[in-house]
């Protein structure tokens, strides 16, 4: 797809828009009819060209507006990025691996010159250049994970390994689907994956954990997950709630296709080398219900698993309030037909 | 598994049965950075069959123009560290696994207490860099048999001769584990890699001591022990496979051509663990990853180094 940059808004006057291409390249997360919780891991390999798995790290049309919606979340919280000191290993790993990655895979875009430790970074679209000493905290405007943290989309958790456990160390998060990062920074993996129904007791989380202590160098995973968001919102913190709680009282079986959007986060695993570190990526994409619904399959498809889903898991992603809406407006496009497996769009 | 292709570019006797290997990357560029305490898996192609064997990177976790790893000659060796000596000239190329760190240090840790038997310095000479980096606060203590086996005892007299302690065995020199962890202050992290019976007492002294389990770090590579043949049912793909006495479950697996995940293949990391469906012998747990209860349950088998004494195992593969 072309990366011709949108100029748009995740609050507010709320602009933001998928393009034609950007719907079509949309992670829809449903094969099947029902949804169940799992881990659903698999390798992180390269997606077919223009897939938002093309590359390791995806950059798309919204990615100047992202960047600056994350920049104004920051600035009126800046506890949003939060790094333990231990973590500065990780840190200059995540550095790395972020501007390696742009610039192999975005070379009109980004740029990356080594000379030994004294490095020069551009990124074009956000017409940033900046040289520095690798390691050298002193030579960068501030901390290496803030930096490229503010110019990646999505959010991202540093995980320490110790204690037979993974520590969420580090994070930069600013389009939270209602969780914290000041809740969290520190916790250990069974800490903070606690409150999830349906799953503690399948004993999920424990095969989870140890498969992701075992993760290797060039050999990343990812999964997806999902929920819902009213309005185009990055940032549904519980910090901000009462900027975004009561919009879910807003949604009518008449503008549920303008004001639902399913929320859907690519997440990824990456072993970092010189601190062992886990980088755990979290990218957002959103789609309302109209735009979803230019796929009559898909529409269909997340008409039956909205209209379905267990009660506990309708309370966890938080979408009681609106659930019947939005399954009423969806049911104009679903005729009860067999649409098979899979998640493509037709 | 990815894999990287290099090439050796030196080799070195440093000590009694101790070769050095000096590794490039076989097409020019820069190998992965690594954390100190990582190892790589050397896949060695000899006639009929394929070793694969886990040593640890020595060298500079910062110095990505080439990797460093030592490897002793085992007198009851089933074959690589043979094959390494023997077989690997200067300019072969080998296969090996992105660096895996299974025994990293502790960031949190106050003190970092590190106890090297014999060839068991090679990871800590990792660390040590990265400890000298990070000024990490640490003191390392070596023992070895006598000087002719003390591999890198000069070249850590250059490096950090003020933090390091030797301990020459043929002076009558030995480490005393209660002392040396009596006087440790709180926060220490302590670290114990070398022969098994070192290893073990040194992790019996610390928790005797009451030092917290995740303060107490270790590591072995366990090669597998020979044993007698028996046949393998995989219940999934509907194959029988032999195991050969001096074969362990996952290379004759490979060697059949079945998809068995594995990691460390020194029975520490678990990721080849596998479900037991049923046998008509005893199973012969040799990792250090299962549980006892997991273990008494005969339900899971570490493919790696462990094995059966059986006619046949089945398993959910």
């Amino acid at each position: 797809m072309s990366l011709a940059f949108k100029q748009e808004t995740f609050r507010d006057d709320y602009t933001f828009r998928n393009s034609p291409e950007a719907i079509r390249r949309f992670p829809f997360p449903f094969p099947e009819d029902q949804y169940m919780y799992s881990v659903n891991i698999e390798p992180h390999t390269p997606g077919p060209k223009g897939a938002v798995t093309e590359f390791t790290l995806d950059v798309d049309e919204h990615y100047v507006a992202e960047c600056r919606d994350k920049a104004i979340t920051l600035e009126q919280d800046p506890g949003r990025c939060a790094s333990l000191p231990h973590m500065m290993d990780a840190e200059w790993d995540f550095l790395e691996f972020t501007m390696e990655s742009l610039a192999r895979d975005y070379p009109e875009q980004f740029s990356l010159s080594k000379n030994g430790k004294a490095w020069t970074w551009v990124n074009r679209p956000l017409g940033l250049e900046q040289s520095f000493v690798f390691g050298d905290v002193a030579t960068l405007p501030m901390g290496p994970f803030e930096y490229m943290g503010r110019q990646v989309q999505g959010d991202f958790v540093l995980l320490d390994q110790r204690e037979d456990t993974l520590f969420a160390d580090a994070g930069i998060v600013t389009s939270q689907a209602d969780w914290s990062l000041a809740f969290n920074v520190g916790m250990s993996w069974h800490e903070w994956h606690g409150p999830v129904p349906q799953v503690t007791k399948l004993g999920v989380m424990d095969r989870a954990l140890k498969f992701l202590m075992s993760l290797q160098q060039a050999n990343p995973v990812r999964r997806l997950n999902w929920t819902m968001t009213i309005n185009p919102r990055l940032d549904t913190s519980p910090e901000n709630y009462p900027l975004w709680g009561g919009d879910r009282n807003k949604v009518t079986e008449q503008n549920a296709g303008e004001l639902a959007h399913l929320r859907v986060e690519l997440q990824t695993l990456f072993r970092m080398p010189r601190s062992n570190a886990i980088v755990f990526s979290i990218r957002c994409y959103l789609i309302s219900m109209q735009e979803m619904a230019t796929y009559p399959r898909w529409a269909k498809r997340f008409h039956r698993v909205l209209r379905d889903l267990h009660p506990d898991l309708v309370e966890y992603k938080g979408i009681t309030k609106y659930q019947q809406a939005v399954v009423a407006w969806l049911s104009r496009f679903d005729d009860g037909a067999d649409i098979g497996t899979g998640t493509q769009p037709e | 598994m990815s894999q990287l292709q290099v090439k050796v570019a030196s080799i070195q006797d440093v000590s009694a049965g101790v070769r050095h290997f000096t590794l490039v990357d076989a097409h020019g560029g820069e190998l992965p950075a690594f954390s100190g305490g990582s190892h790589i898996v050397v896949t060695m192609p000899a006639p009929g069959r394929t070793y694969r064997n886990a040593y640890s990177l020595l060298s500079s976790p910062e110095d990505r123009a080439h990797y460093e790893i030592a490897v002793h000659r085992q007198p009851q060796s089933r074959g690589g560290s043979i094959y390494m000596h023997e077989e690997v000239k200067v300019g072969s190329v080998l296969d090996i696994s992105y660096p895996v760190n299974l025994f990293a240090l502790s960031r949190v840790a106050k003190h970092h207490l590190l106890i090297a038997g014999g060839i068991g310095i090679t990871p800590f000479m990792a660390q040590i860099h990265d400890l000298e980096r990070l000024g990490g606060d640490y003191s390392l203590h070596y023992g070895f048999r006598s000087r002719e086996h003390a591999a890198f005892a000069d070249a850590l007299k250059g490096r950090v001769s003020q933090r390091a302690v030797c301990y020459d065995e043929s002076l009558g020199q030995r480490m005393d584990f209660d002392a040396l962890l009596r006087a440790q202050p709180l926060g220490t992290h302590v670290y114990a890699c070398g022969p098994q019976g070192m290893v073990e007492a040194l992790v019996s002294t610390a928790r005797a001591l009451g030092w917290p389990e995740h303060h107490i770090h270790s590591e072995q590579f366990l090669a597998p022990p020979v044993g007698e043949p028996f046949t393998l049912k995989l219940s999934k793909s509907e194959l029988e496979i032999t195991v050969q006495g001096d074969m362990s479950m996952l290379e004759a697996l490979e060697a059949a051509g079945v998809d068995a995940p594995s990691l460390c293949r020194g029975g520490a990391c678990g990721r080849c663990e596998l479900e037991v469906l049923g046998t008509d012998g005893e199973l012969q747990h040799h990792d250090h990853y299962l549980s006892d209860a997991d273990k008494a349950s005969g339900r899971k088998i570490m493919p790696c180094v462990s094995r059966a004494k059986c006619g046949y195992l089945e398993l959910n593969l």
